[in-house]
Formats: structure tokens, sequence, C-alpha cells
């Protein structure tokens, strides 16, 4: 079959402002949006810029917006889209070429939540013990792949980029829930700032646009509810 | 073109399990970069998903040394065994280590780490299928990549995200750093370092059909191979006998571990005849033989009889959420069935390298087959051959051995340099580079040499001539396409002649790293006439240790592949009859 696919375009070497261009490609109903882009790479315009390397949905580098929603272009088939597809780059970020953006701010913002286990009493020799049951406590935010679909969804986020956004809060979550970590105060002293976890208004759309299925408002709720119980 | 100069103790590059594992040896003792042409939590690590084996015997009993005997028996006794004893014996402290950095692992009842099954993992011998693969529901590669980054992130490890290093100099025997291009602007970086770890991968996009990521062209060791150094055992080449159908995208033998089945068109579980006593979990090269056997025999699902089932509908609903969560929601979501309902189609994919670049224990690199260290220069993880993995590698040992031989590079680094003085690199280090990128820019665009062709050709003809079951036809066939194709590729040609994110170039420079292992797989393969591991022989079945108990060395000598030969290294087991 035939698709009609407009991806929005820049160069920033030759155009002042992005603009639509439009492809017609034969594709099969099963392929991938990457697939589509792909084509286009290949066989039409080599200079069209994007992100991407494992092609399934797990190493987080080709979150895009097709027709209007965040996803991974490797993630979601051409049979699942209306057509024409349109693509464009993430929201939010600063475009450098295409459907690439500058993410420096995005991890920026996930390092400022200090997304690393703290605990400084002796290990031992072996693990420490966690129950199942602790351990399920955090389960959802560990599977974050830091694709910036959730923070880049978010309406705040468009406005306030000092906004941490909810990747960053999310992989806090991951720490302040793990029965191991003892850091969680200083964390949670990060998230009660101005540009923290309060800033979400709840609007959702980063647990749509999360690709791995994280409840993200949920984790950033769970976070907020946390941060009323230190003082 | 821009050029920018960074001066280093050392440099690793490539951000996965291997690199980011050194960079934690590393950094607290000398000025140390990170170069990846990703991000750090873009590596295909990440996509590691069963489970990484250690004998902490949590539970049932273990010990190490029945993992080495596995680990010797799986690699068909081609591991050097001095190396299977290292890895097998610190895995348990890996393990532990990586727990301790926040690593959530799945815990038993008691707390404790859990263990699944895997294949070729044994106890006592070969007794019964060992719980030794300790796991993180079905994605441990992806909490290993987080677990490592965010330890580097707690270091204050520095990181240079987005630039690829395309060329390393190595003046009079000693190395002297790296040169790197910036993808976000086409500036060429010069970073003076005389410790330079390699841990860039594999190189699975020689085929056509692999588990594989799109980035991994083989970077490390494709420089190195264009600098002289020998690519030792490439001729083999694992494919993991569970890709989706058509897509090769990896479903676990972690789903076989928790009691998953392969069945052929008729439901029968066909590896009853093929590996009597641990039937599916028999190691990879063995079950991806037998379902390319299944398939050429008429026994194939599917109007064109070209794939098996893997049945997973007897384990019910809650052990699939719970165990296997991630590889049944690729299933759904590619090939829109309910794992839970439906078998699952699936076909043999190019999963790893067991060959790459030579090292010694201590991730050294050596650059012949007498065992002469490259000063400065180590590989490990994907990209190196140390070698524990032999001829066929088993399951989980790959996670194992990245933080293993990855902590070794970065503890030789440490060594090498608080003993030697800082080098200098020339203002003009980076010329061959700039020169080769110039050429590639001035070169009218022409459609005959453009990359997807040439590189779809040779996905396609390594497919077809070098994939599971070889013969010195279909070899000889493979070594004239790829003169012809490397032909082509001196015409070599891109349309993008910008600066910012010219990905293009970057694809064309790849491609030639492609050419590289591909000519170092065939005329490995051509030139070994035996069956062993992953390296099976139509035309010569039987392992013939006599003979070829011995690493190849793949040199570069012009145009062709010249080879050279070292003995296995042999320990406890003595070569047996390798039955299952």
């Amino acid at each position: 079959m035939d698709v009609k696919v407009n991806i929005l375009r820049y160069n920033p070497e030759t155009d002042r402002k992005g603009h639509w261009e439009e492809y017609i490609l034969e594709a099969d109903p099963d392929e991938r949006i990457l697939d589509l882009l792909h084509k286009v790479k290949w066989f039409d315009d080599g200079s069209l810029a994007f992100r991407r390397s494992c092609a399934h949905g797990v190493c987080g580098s080709d979150a895009m917006v097709v027709n209007g929603e965040n996803m991974l272009a490797c993630q979601v088939l051409v049979k699942e889209v209306s057509t024409p597809i349109k693509i464009e780059p993430i929201r939010g970020l600063p475009v450098v070429k295409d459907l690439v953006v500058n993410m420096d701010s995005f991890f920026d913002s996930y390092k400022k939540v200090m997304p690393y286990l703290v605990n400084d009493a002796e290990p031992g020799e072996r693990e420490r013990l966690q129950s199942p049951e602790d351990r399920d406590r955090f389960e959802d935010t560990t599977k974050c792949i830091l694709c910036a679909a959730c923070t880049t969804s978010c309406p705040v986020f468009w406005t306030a980029d000092t906004y941490v956004g909810p990747a960053a809060i999310v992989n806090a979550h991951r720490f302040v829930f793990d029965s191991r970590d003892n850091a969680s105060k200083q964390r949670l002293e990060i998230l009660k700032d101005v540009d923290g976890a309060f800033r979400c208004r709840t609007a959702f759309n980063c647990t749509s646009a999360c690709p791995r299925g994280i409840q993200v408002t949920k984790a950033i709720e769970d976070v907020k509810r946390q941060t009323l119980t230190i003082n | 073109m821009k050029v920018i100069k960074h001066s280093f103790d050392g440099v690793i590059v490539g951000a996965g399990g291997a690199g980011l594992r050194a960079a934690i040896e590393a950094a607290p003792h000398m000025k140390l970069a990170v170069i990846t042409k990703l991000y750090p939590t873009r590596s295909h690590t990440g996509a590691a998903q069963g489970g990484m084996s250690a004998a902490l015997a949590n539970v049932e009993e273990d010990n190490w040394n029945w993992h080495a005997f596995d680990t010797v028996k799986g690699s068909d006794y081609l591991a050097d065994q001095p190396a299977v004893d290292i890895l097998c014996k610190e895995a348990i402290d890996s393990v532990v280590e990586l727990e301790h950095w926040g690593l959530p692992f799945s815990r038993l009842e008691n707390g404790k780490i859990a263990q699944r099954r895997f294949g070729g993992h044994t106890v006592k011998e070969g007794e019964a299928p060992a719980f030794r693969a300790c796991y993180a529901a079905d994605r441990t590669g992806h909490m290993i990549l987080q677990t490592l980054y965010q330890k580097c992130v707690s270091m204050g490890v520095t990181f240079f995200d987005e630039f690829q290093v395309l060329d390393i100099k190595i003046d009079d025997g000693v190395c002297k750093g790296v040169i790197a291009y910036e993808i976000a602007t086409g500036n060429i970086h010069i970073f003076e370092a005389r410790a330079v770890t390699f841990a860039t991968g594999g190189f699975g996009k020689i085929y056509k059909v692999s588990s594989n990521a799109h980035s991994l062209t083989g970077d490390g060791p494709g420089i190195l191979y264009q600098k002289g150094i020998p690519l030792e055992d490439m001729e083999f080449y694992q494919f993991h006998p569970t890709g989706i159908y058509r897509l090769g995208i990896l479903l676990s033998e972690a789903a076989r571990g928790e009691g998953g089945i392969l069945r052929n068109k008729d439901g029968e579980r066909f590896m009853e005849r093929y590996a009597p006593s641990i039937k599916d979990l028999a190691p990879r090269d063995m079950v991806s033989r037998a379902i390319a056997t299944e398939i050429s025999e008429g026994n194939g699902a599917g109007p064109n009889n070209d794939f098996v089932y893997l049945d997973l509908t007897h384990l019910g609903a809650e052990t699939i959420k719970q165990k296997l969560p991630d590889i049944t929601d690729f299933v759904r979501t590619y090939v829109k069935i309910e794992p839970i309902n439906e078998p699952i189609p699936v076909q043999p994919t190019a999963h790893y390298a067991m060959g790459g670049i030579p090292t010694d224990v201590n991730a050294r690199v050596l650059s012949d087959a007498t065992g002469t260290v490259l000063p400065g220069v180590y590989s490990a993880g994907e990209s190196a051959c140390v070698s524990v993995h032999g001829a066929n590698r088993l399951g989980t040992n790959s996670l194992l051995d990245i933080v293993v031989f990855g902590k070794r590079a970065g503890q030789s680094m440490v060594d090498y340099v608080s003993s030697t003085k800082p080098m200098a690199l020339s203002e003009n280090a980076a010329e061959d580079l700039t020169n080769k990128i110039e050429n590639l820019m001035d070169k009218d665009h022409n459609l005959e040499f453009s990359v997807p062709r040439i590189r779809e050709e040779l996905q396609d003809t390594m497919e077809e001539n070098a994939k599971i079951f070889r013969t010195e036809e279909s070899l000889e066939k493979q070594t004239k396409i790829l003169t012809d194709l490397r032909d082509r590729y001196q015409n070599v040609t891109i349309s993008d002649k910008g600066k910012v994110f010219n990905t293009e170039l970057l694809e064309a420079i790849e491609l030639e790293y492609l050419l590289d292992m591909s000519d170092t797989t065939v005329a490995s393969a051509l030139h070994r006439k035996e069956s062993r591991g992953a390296h099976s022989r139509v035309d010569h079945v039987e392992r013939d240790d006599k003979n070829w108990l011995k690493h190849s060395f793949a040199f570069k000598n012009d145009a062709s592949v010249k080879l050279e030969y070292k003995d296995v290294e042999l320990g406890n087991y003595e070569p047996k009859e390798r039955k299952y």
C-alpha cells in the first residue's frame, strides 16, 4: 500500500524555520513508523536526521510526535495510525535538525534528583535482603528508559522549562520507594522546590505518552504525598 | 573542519555495560573521558533480558566450578579455561556488587536475589538444569545499564555523548589517543589519552535478521583491524534460537527457562530428539541448528514452512506477567498475538559475536597470535575476545562478561596510567580522519554507490551464505561477493553534505567496519575445516580437536585476510563429546 507521510523538516544550515515535506512511501501495514523514516533516509533523502538504535522500544532514542501524540517510532505500526502520518520532533526542547532535539536540559533535570542509590552502611559480603513486596513498591518506575516522551508531552513543561518534569520525578520515585535507599529526604527536599513535583497539574499526558506503560502521574502523586512526610 | 583538542589520561570508547563498569573502576584514579556515539542509556546492554549467571546458590546447591564446566562445555571446548575460571569465580562478587549499587534484582520470598534456569547451565556437570541466572524480570540488561550509569552519575564521570570515535593514534606501537567526530556539529575532537578501552559492543548488522541495534556495526574491532590488529575467532557468531519471525527481535531464553517449549508445525516438541536430557534448554548453537534443520526438512510452520513456535501457553498468565512481561509485550506490539493464548512464531536471529579484539584476562589487547600486548589499549565486552565464550556463548554469560572484564579493563588502565607519563599528540593528528571525511563529502552522490544499497546487499548475502550452516561453496561464493562489495565501497557516496547530525556520513564510515567484520568472519569460517559450536560446516561435520583446538587470528593483508592460529589454553576439563 502507498502511505502519505508528512515530516516537519528543519536544517539549521539552510533553513530559517521548519517546513513540512510530503513523502509517498510503499509500505506494509505491519511496518514500524521507524521503517518509514528509514525508507525516506535510505532511498529518498539521506539528510533526514532522527535518532534510533534498538528499534524495538527499549533504548529510548526515537521518541517523536506522530499525529499529535508522543510515541517511539519503533513501537508503533503503520496500520495503527491514521494517514497522512504527520511526524514532528518532541516539543519543548530545542530542535537540532529535523526530528533531533537537544537533550541536555532533559538529562540535567534527571541528574538533579540524585538518581542513584545512597546507602553508606557497610553492606557486607552478600546481597542486601529485600522482600518481593518491598521491591514491588518501585518496580513500575525502574522501567524508565529516559526517552523524554513523558516530559515533552507535559503542558507545564512546555510553558516552564525549569520544571524538572515527569521523567526526573519518575527516577526520583524509583529511589524514594526503594527500601535500601537512605537519601529520600534530600530528594524530596529537591522535589518540594518551586520547580519540583507540585508543578504537576495531573494532565495525565505523561501517562498516555509513556512507551513503557509506567503510571507516571501516579508516581508523581506518590512523590507529592511522600514530601508531606518530611519537615 | 574545526578541530578541538582535549587532554585526558584515559578514554573509554562505548558506554554500555563494559564501558561503564571500566569507567567506575578508572575514574577515581585518572582524568577520564567516556565517549559514546549514543547516550549511555541507549546502549544495547539495555536490551539484554534474561539474566546474569553466578553460583550464588540462592535456590539450590551450586558452585562456580559447575558454572565453569558448563561454560567450557558450552563453548565446545574452545574457551580458554583459565579465563573461564576467572569469569565464573568473580561472577559472585560482581552480582553482589551490582546489588549494592542498587540494581533491583527480582527477589525470592526470603529476600535474596532470585535465580532462574537458562540454556546450558546445569548442576553437577550436566545432571539437571541449574537455577543460576540472577534476574530482574526479563529486563536484566536494562537494570544493569541503568545501575552502572546511575553509579557513574553519582561519581561525576565525564561523558562525551553523541561523539563517535573514528580513529586511534598508535605511534611506534604505543597508544597516544583517539580522534572523534561530534555528531551535533561535525567538529573533530582530538583526545590525547595514553590508555584507551574499546567497549563498543558487537556487529550483528552484518546479517539481515538480527537482534542487534542499528548502532552495532563493529566500530572498535574495525578501527583496530584497520591498524593491523588481528581479530580473534570471528567465524563463531551466535544465532539466538528465538527471534520474532522476520523481525529478529529477541525473545529471551528465559522464556524456556521458565518452561516454554519449542514446537514444529505438527506441534511436536522437537528438542526431545536433539537434546534428550535438557531438551529446550540446550545451548543456543544446538537449538538454532535444530530449528534450521526442522525448517529445511519441511517441519517449519506457516505458508513457507520457515518458522517454528515458541509455546508459552501452558505457563499461565501470572508467570508470564511476573517473569516475562517485556518479551510478551514485544509479541503483542509487533505480532499482534496474545502469548498467553497462542504460540509465537520464531526463527533464529543473529545475536552475539563470540569473536572480536583479542585480549588477555586483564583486558589488554594483543597484537598477534603469540600474545604480544599492545601497550595502552584495552577491550572488554562483546567487542573483545578473551576468550571465555569459545565457539558458543551460554546465555547470561555476556552480562557477566561485561562486568567482570569491564572492571579488569578499568584496573588495567589504572595500572598503566600510574606507571607512564602523558603523551602528546600533534595538531595534525586528525589529518587521516579529516581527509577521509572530506573525501566522502566532496564526491558527487551516485545512487549506485549509496550506503543503503551496498549494506543491504551485504546483509542479504551474509544471511544466505554465512549463517548457521556453511559450506566451502557458500563461503567461497561470499568471498567473491565481498570483494565486489568492497570495490563498490571504494566509490561510496553520500547526499548529505551538512555538518549538523550528518548520520549518513557516519553510516558510510560504519559500513566499512561491517565489511571488515564480514571479511574476517567469512575468511576464518572458510579456513576452519571442522564444525565446532556456532560454526557448522556441512562439508566437515565433526569437531576435529587434533587439528583445530585453536583460536583463529585474522589480520588485514591489503585487500585480503591473513590467518594465524593460537592454541587453546586448557585447564580442568579435557575436551569430550558434547551431548546434552
